[in-house]
C-alpha cells in the first residue's frame, strides 16, 4: 500500500496500470519492458528513491535540472520567502523579479548580451531565440546540427531530429530549417553561403547526441561564418551552462560570444520551471518595435525568477568552481581506471568538466550499462540519438565520498554490461571476429594494468580472468531490480523509434 | 525600501548555514587532495604561508587593535611573528608527514591528517590565533575552516586570506584554507555538529568549549586561564619581578597565560614589591584598591570595556592617578574566596596580590584561585627549592607550570625550551580532551603497522628510520 495523500496505490503494479490508463501507456510500458521499474518517490541531494525504498545516485539530473541537487534547501528556503510576496506575476507589466534576474543575467552572460526574454521551458526559449533572430535578420532559415535536440515546441522541434517532428507531421519547411553535421565547418559554410540564414542554433556540446566534443576551433569557426554571412549565433546552453564545465557557460570556455544565449532546466533549480533567451541589444529590436510581440503568461514567473537569482548566486560562489574542478578530476581519473579494465567495451570518455559521455563498443551499449547501473543503484541515461553513448552528468556539488561510491558502482556495472554484451556476441558470432586489432590488443591488456588500479579493480580484473564472477551472482548485481536480459529483449524495446528521452 | 527577498530570522539562518555548509564540502575535497601531498611539498606550502603572515604581522597587529580596541599593536606583532615564522621554524624538522619506524618493536607508523579542522578563534588574540591554527593545519595537510570571533572578524578574515593565497600559490589544494566572513554563535553551534568536520579546535570561554565537546565531533578545547604565581622566600626577587611585570603587561594582559594573582611569601614580599615598582608596577592603596574593585566589577560582573586596556587608563577610569610609566596595577587582598573579584581571570593589567606567611599557605591559595576559574591552564612559581616547585605542581589543578620564567613564555616568545603555542589545551581539569600546548601533532593520527617478530621479513619504507621523535611517535 502506497499512500501519498493525494492518491494511494495498492501496489506498484496498481500504480503502473493507472499510469498506463491515464498518463502515458507507451512510456510506462517502455521502462517496464526494459527492466527499469522506477517510480520516483522521495528525492534529496543527488539521490532518487524508488517507492520500494531503493536508492539511486542520480547522474542523469534531467540534463542539469538538478545541478544543485534535488530539493536544494537553499532554493526551497528562497522560494518559500518569495511566496510571501510574489506569485507568477503579470506578464504585461514591468516586473520586479523579472527585471532583477534579467539584470543579473546581463552581468553573468558574455559579451553584449543584455535583454532577457522569458519562457517556461527550454523549447519555448528556443522558439523565442529563433523568432528574435528572424526579426533581427529578416530571414527565415535556421541552421542546426544533425541529431541536435532543442525541445519540442513549434519551432524548436523543427531544428532537431525528425524523430520528434515527423510523428506529429510537424517537420519544418526544408527551406526554413537546414541541418549540417557537427564538427564540419565546410558543411556549415555551405549552409550559410546563400546569406539566407537568420541564425545558427548550436548546443555547445550536443547532449542527446552523446556529448561529442567540439573540435578545436570548431565553435569559433562557426561564429566567424555567422559574422561573415550575416547570421546570428544562438548558443543553446540549457545542458552545458550553469557551471557544468567549470565556467558559468561552456560557450565562454570555447571563446565564443554568442548573439543569443538560451538557458533553461538548471536555471530553475529543479524547483520552479523557467527558461530565458538572453539577447544582445543590437538584435532585440522587436522589444522596442512591439514589446507585446511575444508573450508568455507563465514564462518568467516571478517566483521562478527569485529562485533563479539564487541559482546564479550559488553558481558564482568560489566553492562551486572548486567543487567542479575536484569532482571532474576524480571522476575523470576514476573512469579512465575503469576503462583500462574494460578497454574492449568501454571505448571512449568524452568529458568537459562535468559534462560527460561514456562510449561503448556496441550499437546499444549504453542501454546495457544503464540497466546494469540501475540494478546497482545509479541512474544515468543513454543518449537517445546515439545509444552507444551514456550521458553521465554528476552533480556540481557532489561530495568526495559519494563520487567514490559512484565510481565503485559504475565499475561493477560496466563489468556486468560487458559480460552481457560479450555473452550475446558469443552466440551471435565468433569471438573477436568483429573487433579491430587494437580492440583485441586492449582486451588482452585488461588484466595487465592491475598495478595501476585500486584493490577492488584488481580483484575485478582477477575474477574476470578466472571467470569467477558472473553477472547474476554478484552480490551488488543481485540487489534490487529485475534482471532482464537478452538481446531480443533489448532489441524489441530499444529501436530508435521507441526511445524518447533527451 | 522593500527588499525583494527579506527572509525572517529562521530562514536567514538556514540560508547562512547552507552557505557555510558548502564551505565544509569544499574543505572535504581539499582535505582529500591535501592528504596525498608529500612532506617536501607540504613544508613548502606551510613555509610560504608562514612567511606571508610574518611579512604582514605589523599591519594585522595594528588592524586587530583598531578593530577590537584591545591590546598593544607592537606586542601583537611580536606574537604574530612567533605564531607564523616561529611556529614553522620549530616544527619544520618534526615528522608530521610520512612514515616512521621502530625497528625494535617492529612497528611502522604512517601519519594521517585529521581531514577538516574547524577552528574557533578569540577576540583577545585574534590574528595570532588564526594564523597559528592555519600553520598547524598546513604542516599536517589538513583543510581548515576558521570561524573568527565576531568582534575581530575583519582582521581575522583578512589575515587568513593572506595565508590562503600564499598557500595556494605554493601548491596547496584549492579551498584548503577558508574563513567565515560573517560568523555568529548560531552558525558556530550548527557547524560544530556537522558530521563532515573531523576535529574542532576551539579557543574561547567555557561555553564555547562545552559546546564544542557537546557537538558529537572530536574537539580540542583551549579554555580560559586564571594564573596564580607564587613567589616563595627562596626566589630571586629581582628576576621574579622582572618576569612577572613583563608577562603581565604584555599586550595589556590579553594572554590567557599571563599572571592573574601574585601570591608572595611574607619574607620576600617587600623586596619583591620594590623590584616590581622598578619594572612599572603600581601598588594600590586600600582606597585605590576599593575604587578599582568597584569600577572593574560593577554588580559582581567585570566591566567588559577594560579588556586589554592600559594600566594608566584603567586607573583613570577608576578615579585615581598613577605615574604615566605604570604598566601593572597591583591590587592587594587578604582572603582568596570566590566572592573576591581579584581572584578571577583578568584580561587587563591588574594583578591581584595576596601575602602569605609560608610557601605551603601560598600553595593553598594558588589551589583556591584555580578552583574558582582557569582549571587545567597555567600556574607559575618563582623558587630555588625544587621540593616547593614539585609540591606546587602536584597540588594545583594546572597542567602548564612555569618555574622561574614569565608565565607567558612560549606564547610570547620562544626561548627554545617550549614550543611556541598560543592554544593551551586545558585538559580534563579544564574540560578539554588535550592537556598540553596545542601544536600540529594534535591534528594527525598515526596508522601503525605492526609486523611479525620474524626478522627475515622486511619492514616497510620509512621516511625517518631513526631520530629522537621516532620512539615517541610509534
Amino acid at each position: 500500500m502506497y499512500n501519498y495523500g493525494f492518491r494511494s496505490y495498492a501496489s506498484k503494479e496498481d500504480f503502473f496500470e493507472r499510469s498506463k490508463t491515464f498518463w502515458n501507456p507507451g512510456k510506462t510500458q517502455f521502462w517496464k519492458d526494459f527492466g527499469i521499474d522506477l517510480v520516483i518517490d522521495r528525492r534529496e541531494e543527488y539521490f532518487l528513491y524508488d517507492i520500494s525504498g531503493k536508492r539511486l545516485i542520480d547522474v542523469h539530473l534531467n540534463g542539469g535540472t538538478y545541478n544543485l541537487g534535488h530539493r536544494n534547501p537553499e532554493l526551497i528556503a528562497t522560494l518559500i520567502e518569495a511566496m510571501k510576496r510574489f506569485d507568477i506575476g503579470n506578464h504585461h507589466f514591468p516586473s520586479l523579479a523579472r527585471t532583477a534576474l534579467a539584470e543579473e543575467l546581463a552581468k553573468v552572460c558574455p559579451g553584449e548580451l543584455q535583454y532577457t526574454i522569458y519562457g517556461s521551458a527550454g523549447g519555448e526559449a528556443i522558439d523565442i531565440a529563433i523568432k528574435t533572430a528572424r526579426h533581427a535578420r529578416q530571414r527565415r532559415k535556421i541552421v542546426s546540427i544533425i541529431k541536435a535536440y532543442h525541445g519540442h515546441t513549434g519551432l524548436a522541434v523543427c531544428t532537431g531530429d525528425q524523430r520528434f517532428s515527423k510523428l506529429f507531421l510537424s517537420e519544418g519547411a526544408p527551406q526554413d530549417f537546414a541541418q549540417v553535421p557537427f564538427n564540419d565547418l565546410d558543411a556549415m559554410e555551405r549552409a550559410l553561403k546563400g546569406r539566407d540564414a537568420a541564425g545558427v542554433l548550436m548546443e555547445t556540446i550536443p547532449a542527446t547526441y552523446g556529448f561529442p566534443m567540439p573540435k578545436e576551433g570548431y565553435l569559433p569557426g562557426v561564429k566567424r561564418l555567422c559574422e561573415k554571412y550575416g547570421a546570428l549565433y544562438i548558443a543553446d546552453e540549457v545542458q552545458t551552462g550553469l557551471m557544468r564545465t567549470g565556467q558559468m557557460w561552456a560557450i565562454t570556455k570555447y571563446g565564443v560570444e554568442p548573439d543569443i544565449l538560451v538557458t533553461a532546466k538548471g536555471i530553475g533549480g529543479g524547483i520552479y520551471p523557467l527558461a530565458c533567451a538572453v539577447v544582445g541589444k543590437r538584435h532585440a529590436g522587436w522589444l522596442k518595435q512591439d514589446g507585446f510581440g511575444h508573450m508568455s503568461t507563465t514564462g518568467g514567473a516571478e517566483l521562478g525568477c527569485v529562485v533563479a537569482l539564487k541559482v546564479l548566486e550559488i553558481c558564482q560562489r568560489p566553492e562551486v568552481r572548486s567543487f567542479v574542478q575536484y569532482i571532474s578530476e576524480l571522476i575523470g581519473a576514476g573512469l579512465r581506471e575503469i576503462q583500462a579494465l574494460y578497454r574492449d567495451f568501454f571505448i571512449g570518455i568524452r568529458q568537459n568538466g562535468l559534462v560527460m559521455g561514456l562510449e561503448f563498443d556496441h550499437p546499444r551499449g549504453a542501454m546495457y550499462v544503464m540497466r546494469a547501473l540501475y540494478r546497482n543503484g545509479v541512474w544515468a541515461i543513454f543518449s537517445s540519438l546515439d545509444p552507444r553513448v551514456l550521458q553521465f552528468k554528476p552533480g556540481i556539488l557532489m561530495p568526495r565520498e559519494l563520487c567514490e561510491e559512484l565510481l565503485d558502482r559504475v565499475e561493477v556495472s560496466i563489468g556486468e554490461a560487458r559480460r552481457e554484451v560479450r555473452g550475446l556476441r558469443k552466440r551471435a558470432r565468433p569471438e573477436n571476429a568483429r573487433r579491430s586489432p587494437a580492440a583485441r590488443r586492449s582486451a588482452e591488456l585488461v588484466t595487465e594494468v592491475g598495478h595501476a588500479v585500486g584493490r577492488n579493480r584488481l580483484k575485478q580484473a582477477r575474477d574476470e580472468k578466472t571467470g569467477a564472477l558472473s553477472g547474476s551472482d554478484h552480490p551488488r548485481g543481485a540487489a534490487g531490480g529485475s534482471s532482464v536480459s537478452g538481446d531480443e529483449d533489448l532489441g524489441r524495446n530499444s529501436t530508435g523509434a521507441r526511445t524518447w528521452q533527451n | 525600501m522593500a527588499e525583494l527577498i527579506a527572509p525572517d530570522a529562521a530562514n536567514e539562518l538556514a540560508l547562512d548555514l547552507a552557505r557555510v555548509r558548502m564551505m565544509v564540502g569544499r574543505a572535504r575535497w581539499a582535505a582529500g587532495a591535501f592528504s596525498r601531498l608529500d612532506r617536501e611539498r607540504t613544508l613548502r606550502i606551510a613555509h610560504a604561508a608562514a612567511e606571508a603572515g610574518f611579512a604582514r604581522a605589523a599591519y594585522y597587529a595594528e588592524k586587530a587593535v583598531r578593530e577590537t580596541g584591545f591590546g598593544v599593536a607592537e606586542d601583537k606583532r611580536t606574537q604574530i611573528e612567533l605564531c607564523t615564522r616561529g611556529t614553522f621554524g620549530y616544527y619544520r624538522r618534526e615528522l608530521l608527514v610520512g612514515t616512521r619506524l621502530d625497528p625494535v618493536r617492529r612497528l611502522v607508523a604512517v601519519a594521517r591528517p585529521a581531514g577538516v579542522v574547524f577552528a574557533l578563534t578569540p577576540s583577545t588574540n585574534p590574528v595570532s590565533t588564526v594564523l597559528f591554527k592555519i600553520i598547524c593545519a598546513l604542516l599536517t595537510r589538513n583543510a581548515i575552516i576558521v570561524s573568527p570571533h565576531p568582534r575581530a572578524k575583519i582582521c581575522s578574515a583578512g589575515a587568513a586570506r593572506v595565508l590562503a593565497s600564499a598557500a595556494l600559490r605554493a601548491g596547496a589544494p584549492d579551498g584548503a584554507i577558508q574563513v567565515i566572513d560573517e560568523p555568529s554563535l548560531e552558525l558556530n553551534e550548527a557547524l560544530m555538529c556537522d558530521p563532515r568536520i573531523d576535529v574542532i579546535l576551539a579557543t574561547g570561554g567555557m561555553s564555547v568549549l562545552r559546546a564544542a565537546h557537546r557537538s558529537g565531533n572530536p574537539a580540542i578545547g583551549a579554555g580560559p586561564g586564571n594564573v596564580p604565581v607564587l613567589v616563595d622566600a627562596t626566589a630571586d626577587a629581582a628576576k621574579a619581578a622582572k618576569c612577572i611585570a613583563a608577562s603581565k603587561s604584555f599586550d595589556n594582559s590579553l594572554l590567557s597565560t599571563s599572571e592573574s594573582v601574585l601570591i608572595v611569601e611574607e619574607g620576600i614580599a617587600d623586596r619583591l614589591l620594590r623590584h616590581l615598582k622598578a619594572y612599572g608596577a603600581h601598588l594600590c592603596s586600600p582606597v585605590e584598591r576599593d575604587r578599582l574593585r568597584k569600577y572593574l566589577f560593577p554588580g559582581g560582573r567585570f566591566e567588559a570595556a577594560v579588556t586589554g586596556k592600559h594600566a594608566v587608563w584603567i586607573a583613570g577610569q577608576a578615579g585615581f592617578r598613577v605615574p604615566p610609566k605604570t604598566k601593572v596595577l597591583l591590587a592587594p587582598f587578604d582572603l582568596a574566596v570566590p566572592e573576591e573579584p581579584f581572584c578571577r581571570e583578568k584580561l587587563f593589567p591588574v594583578l591581584g596580590l595576596c601575602r602569605v606567611r609560608y610557601a605551603e599557605a601560598g600553595i593553598d591559595v594558588s589551589r583556591a584561585i584555580l578552583r574558582y576559574a582557569g582549571g587545567g591552564h597555567s600556574a607559575a612559581i618563582h623558587s630555588r627549592d625544587p621540593g616547593t616547585i614539585m609540591a606546587f605542581a602536584s597540588a594545583l589543578k594546572a597542567l602548564r607550570i612555569i618555574a622561574n620564567n614569565p608565565c607567558s613564555s612560549g606564547t610570547v616568545e620562544s626561548d627554545g625550551s617550549r614550543a611556541p603555542s598560543i592554544v593551551i589545551g586545558t585538559g580534563y581539569y579544564g574540560h578539554s580532551s588535550v592537556g598540553e600546548d596545542i601544536g600540529p601533532h594534535h591534528l594527525i593520527n598515526w596508522s601503525r603497522i605492526s609486523y611479525s617478530k620474524d626478522a627475515g621479513e622486511a619492514l616497510g619504507y620509512c621516511d625517518e628510520p631513526e631520530g629522537p621523535q621516532a620512539k615517541n611517535a610509534v
